[in-house]
């Protein structure tokens, strides 16, 4: 078995200035075995971005969706679902507003 | 040394940004903006009680949520407080939804913000707006789960402090009505005696009425005004009891109330038809000034719009601090109007924004 791989984020250009500017990173994945546990990871070094995506509980905000690995966390286990080294963790905003 | 001359700020909060107005003579108005393009600011204040004018935001991105922001150059940049200036503790299972006011206190407490959220709930800042601290007095009020949100969500939209008596500070909530605490926000007790509820069973019960605004006279600090749904009051006892104003005015529904900042007596109301006709009466954007505490109305509506079908919402009119005192308005339509001579005459200070949400104005001295 080989080193584990590291966990990618993926979120939108509008958020870039909370992530360093960039709009991909990667996380070890030692310790995270769901998406809450990423947003965990993420929140100690990006607290702002953290609360762009999560609301004051730590539930995703109703129009941010998430992906693992292109799978819609709402429609796994949310914040619950699984995450494994490699995977990718995308984050869109979806389609609202006027 | 001469005192520099005295220039004037206009914060316009709106549905996609917030702009920024100068003037030296409060007629010709220069504007910047839009800063947080895309995102809504339905709460704006102008603290000039430091060292440094601060501008106070809340902003809200309906994809990224509420956030509190603020700067001390005029714009310039923005800074917000990294953990999050307002956050529900974990103990309440809530989450911040909206940003509805933000009110310094007086001058007698310089540093000290008061911010009104949705859910319901007030927040004290001892720290200029860098981190507020959830008041439990009120969040923690047996008559809280009774509150339900108006049509524009579950808004505790004004924040009044009592200028001389520190501590006591009224509050008003949609729907919930008004409160006011006299321990500095430790317990709160329902003030609406004589404000009507005619959409509940009971229209004169002792909470639950849908106050629109309040505003406090700057003279006789006991005498606060109320816009209510339906029915316009004045209290001459710092909210014990209200009595209607509404007699002389052409309809008693409308959402801002403004009181004049120094002189007692005088304050302005913004009608609309009615609640289920929610246009300026006879399509003649106009406002109503008192100069006898309510007992006579003066329609004022020189340089504003006839065949207007916009209105102007709670906190989208705002007076100033000089004197004569500006009065200020912005429509749902995104157009600004500011007068300079207490509401005789208005000027145009911009058109074609998004819908104006927030609307405050001061002198600044640099």
């Amino acid at each position: 078995m080989g080193d584990p791989r590291p966990i990618s984020v993926v979120i939108p250009s509008l958020l870039a200035e909370h992530f360093g500017g960039r709009t991909t990173d990667s996380i070890e994945p030692d310790g995270i075995s769901d998406v809450r546990g990423v947003f965990d990871r993420l929140a100690q070094r990006y607290p702002v971005l953290d609360r762009r995506i999560r609301d004051d509980r730590g539930a995703l905000r109703r129009y941010v969706n998430c992906y693992v690995n292109g799978d819609d966390v709402r429609f796994l286990a949310g914040l619950a679902s699984a995450v494994r080294d490699g995977d990718e963790i995308l984050i869109i905003q979806s389609v609202a507003g006027g | 040394m001469a005192e520099d001359a005295p220039s004037y700020l206009l914060a316009i909060g709106t549905r996609k940004g917030l702009w920024l107005g100068h003037s030296q003579d409060r007629v010709n108005w220069t504007l910047d903006g839009p800063h947080f393009l895309m995102r809504e600011v339905p709460s704006v204040a102008i603290d000039t009680r430091g060292r440094a004018t601060r501008i106070l935001a809340g902003v809200r991105s309906e994809h990224w949520g509420p956030t509190v922001t603020h700067s001390d150059d005029l714009g310039a940049s923005w800074h917000e407080t990294e953990a999050g200036a307002i956050r529900f503790p974990a103990d309440t299972d809530a989450a911040l939804e909206r940003i509805w006011q933000i009110q310094p206190d007086t001058a007698r407490r310089p540093g000290l913000i008061w911010a009104g959220c949705e859910p319901q709930s007030l927040w004290r800042s001892e720290d200029g707006g860098e981190s507020f601290s959830l008041v439990r007095g009120l969040w923690d009020h047996p008559h809280r789960p009774q509150w339900f949100p108006g049509a524009g969500g579950g808004a505790l939209h004004t924040v009044a402090p009592h200028p001389t008596r520190d501590g006591d500070v009224a509050v008003a909530l949609s729907t919930g009505g008004v409160y006011r605490t006299t321990d500095d926000g430790a317990s709160f007790e329902p003030h609406n005696v004589g404000i009507k509820a005619y959409f509940m069973p009971d229209p004169w019960p002792e909470f639950g009425q849908c106050v629109h605004k309040i505003a406090r006279d700057a003279a006789d600090h006991d005498r606060l005004y109320a816009q209510n749904h339906h029915g316009v009051y004045r209290s001459d006892d710092d909210t014990e009891s209200w009595q209607s104003i509404a007699e002389g005015l052409p309809t008693d529904f409308g959402f801002a109330v403004l009181a004049h900042p120094s002189r007692s007596g005088t304050a302005w109301v913004v009608p609309i038809v009615a609640d289920a006709q929610r246009i300026p009466p006879d399509n003649q954007l106009q406002v109503h000034r008192t100069q006898d505490a309510g007992l006579t109305w003066t329609e004022q509506h020189s340089g504003l719009p006839a065949g207007c079908w916009a209105i102007v919402l709670r906190d989208a009119a705002t007076v100033d601090d000089a004197d004569p005192a500006g009065v200020y308005l912005g429509t749902r339509d995104g157009c600004v109007y500011a007068s300079a001579d207490e509401g005789d005459t208005f000027t145009q200070v911009a058109a074609h924004l998004p819908d104006v949400l927030s609307i405050r104005a001061a002198t600044i001295r640099t």
